[in-house]
């Protein structure tokens, strides 16, 4: 079973690799690439503070694993930005692949943005970060039925401050089991 | 699923209940030269009973809170005249006075009441205004916010705009949960009342244009939907819950359409839906965010904020289709238009360095003048009478609501007594 996790794992990889960098398009992406990436991914403080508050599932599960790169839940963004860092590839191929490996499994994107600026607008830019990861986990073989979106725009802050250390963690995307 | 969605609509309050939540509103900035007015304490008809209603107190606030009047303190008075014969203008012009009023309420023998009032003009000795009304006694303060109108109207020529309402959402903190309100209140904050109370997020509230119904959008099934309330009966319908976005309902000014924003068709698209048979048109269509849409007030345009071009811009587009027009250019950060009552002007909020403030645009020059100074604005709305511009603004004790006058000149605060208050939204004037 891990041994078929690992696999996928980096199939996807080679995926991802092909749909991210139109340059190389030709060249087999390197799989030490994708695991270097998941160590920048696992170390990212952001991510796990935030991580594995949730699961649904009952006995073990990889969703359970916080070595896995499954554990993280929650994918930041710049302001105005719904592009995904490199830093979170490494998790959105994790859940992709678990999701394309367990497709009765569903999951919902929730997106949010920060306080600044209007409401109306922040909301279409929280689904629009939901709909980024949504795109990228499609392109790594996740069925659409198996996702679904919501935005709360800046209703949901994760931190209530009105600074930038509070913005920078309610520009997010939770992935919710 | 649909169980647990019914158990939280029924957990939701639709009546309209009276809160002790009252807007404290302060003036922090008035004009220069604002008008001087005294006003005689109303005389009452049954002396020997207290009045039903401080006539005197809730005019003189109006004035005094529009910063474009300088009340004379009640101290001050040379003489309470009760009618026009009783006036020596002589003591009056002594000490610069310029304007007076003088009124009386009385009991009638039906049991409402009548309130008379003269606005005299001290320089000239005359009377400017004299009118005589009938209340029923749950009126009479609306009836003291006409009065104030009635002044306003006479001594700067604007229309007064004391006696509408404004809607906005509150939000409190509590343990491990947020209670939204929806919530309306007079324009001088008495007579808060929650329309709608939810654990899940309420926001966009618009009036409908005869004042009697208020659209929002309420996340309580998981996801945003958009409801038309009356705010009389509270009966409210769901008019909107696609998938994805159902957001920023606008009601167009004859009252029969709303513009929305919904992300169903793949990503947020301006619609314009008949109330009447709930059939969709479809406005814009592109890639980038479009959402925000606002009626010009001739029912011809609706502007909307877009990212077509990269960042947020406020763009035009004829309600018969067409090509969308950009009309802001100025700074990389505009969002949220609301047309002034003429039409020649939106305000909108308006980022200069990282600071999000309230701006207004001039549509004939496309120039963009910034009226608050503070980091955090939002949701700016017209009075109906195009003179102030309600809005929120966020600092370290949370969200607030604060109104501008279109000059800049004028600076009022809205305080709530506790939690946020944000999304005010200006009624329409009452029928």
């Amino acid at each position: 079973m891990f041994m078929r996790f690992l696999l996928v794992m980096s199939l996807t990889g080679l995926l991802f690799g092909c749909s991210s960098d139109k340059v190389k398009e030709d060249q087999p992406v390197a799989v030490e690439d994708l695991s270097s990436q998941r160590t920048d991914g696992s170390d990212d403080s952001n991510a796990q503070a935030y991580g594995a508050d949730d699961s649904s599932t009952s006995g073990f599960s990889q969703l359970d694993d916080p070595q896995s790169p499954l554990s993280v839940r929650v994918i930041y963004f710049e302001y105005d930005s719904s592009e995904i860092k490199a830093e979170y590839r490494a998790a959105v191929e994790a859940h992709a692949a678990y999701l394309t490996q367990n497709s009765g499994t569903t999951v919902t994107l929730e997106g949010h943005a920060d306080e600044r600026g209007s409401r109306e607008y922040n909301l279409a830019l929280g689904e629009r970060r939901a709909q980024s990861v949504k795109q990228q986990m499609m392109l790594l073989g996740v069925s659409s039925s198996q996702i679904r979106l919501v935005s709360y725009g800046e209703e949901r802050p994760a931190v209530d401050g009105h600074d930038e250390s509070s913005w920078e963690q309610n520009r997010r995307v939770e992935i919710l089991y | 699923m649909k169980v647990i969605i019914k158990l939280i609509i029924a957990s939701l309050m639709f009546v309209s209940l009276q809160t002790q939540a009252v807007l404290d509103i302060k003036i922090s900035q008035g004009v220069e030269q604002a008008l001087p007015i005294a006003i005689v304490p109303f005389s009452w008809s049954q002396a020997g009973n207290v009045a039903p209603i401080d006539l005197t107190s809730i005019i003189s606030a109006d004035l005094k809170r529009s910063g474009r009047f300088d009340v004379m303190d009640e101290k001050d008075l040379p003489q309470r005249p009760a009618d026009f014969d009783a006036i020596n203008f002589g003591d009056w012009r002594k000490l610069g006075m310029e304007n007076l009023l003088i009124g009386n309420l009385s009991l009638t023998n039906s049991g409402d009441y009548e309130i008379s009032f003269r606005l005299i003009d001290i320089y000239r000795g005359k009377q400017i205004a004299g009118f005589r009304i009938p209340a029923k006694p749950d009126l009479l303060r609306r009836v003291a916010h006409q009065i104030s109108d009635i002044i306003f109207e006479k001594l700067t020529g604007i229309p007064g705009a004391f006696d509408t309402r404004v809607a906005y959402i509150t939000v409190k903190k509590t343990k491990n949960n947020r209670i939204h309100t929806l919530q309306i209140a007079d324009a001088d904050g008495y007579n808060a009342q929650i329309l709608l109370e939810s654990p899940e997020p309420l926001l966009s509230p618009a009036w409908s244009p005869d004042g009697k119904k208020i659209a929002y959008v309420s996340f309580e099934a998981k996801n945003s939907a958009i409801y038309v309330q009356d705010i009389l009966t509270g009966k409210r319908e769901r008019v909107s819950a696609f998938e994805g976005i159902n957001s920023a309902p606008a009601w167009s000014p004859e009252g029969s359409r709303l513009a929305m924003t919904l992300s169903k068709d793949g990503n947020t698209e301006i619609y314009v839906m008949s109330l009447f048979s709930k059939t969709l048109h479809r406005m814009t269509n592109h890639g980038g965010i479009d959402t925000e849409p606002a009626w010009s007030p001739d029912g011809k345009k609706i502007a909307f904020t877009s990212d077509r071009s990269g960042g947020p811009q406020i763009y035009e587009m004829d309600i018969r289709g067409g090509q969308p027009k950009r009309v802001s250019f100025e700074g990389k950060y505009n969002t949220r238009p609301n047309y002034s009552p003429d039409g020649k002007s939106i305000t909108l909020v308006h980022a200069v360095n990282g600071a999000y403030r309230i701006g207004l645009l001039d549509l004939s020059s496309g120039y963009i003048t910034t009226l608050t100074d503070a980091k955090l604005d939002e949701s700016p709305s017209f009075a109906p009478n195009g003179g102030m511009i309600i809005y929120a603004t966020t600092g370290v004790r949370g969200a607030q609501l604060a109104a501008v006058s279109i000059d800049g000149r004028i600076h009022q605060r809205l305080g709530l007594q506790e939690g946020d208050v944000r999304e005010p939204v200006w009624g329409p004037f009452l029928k």
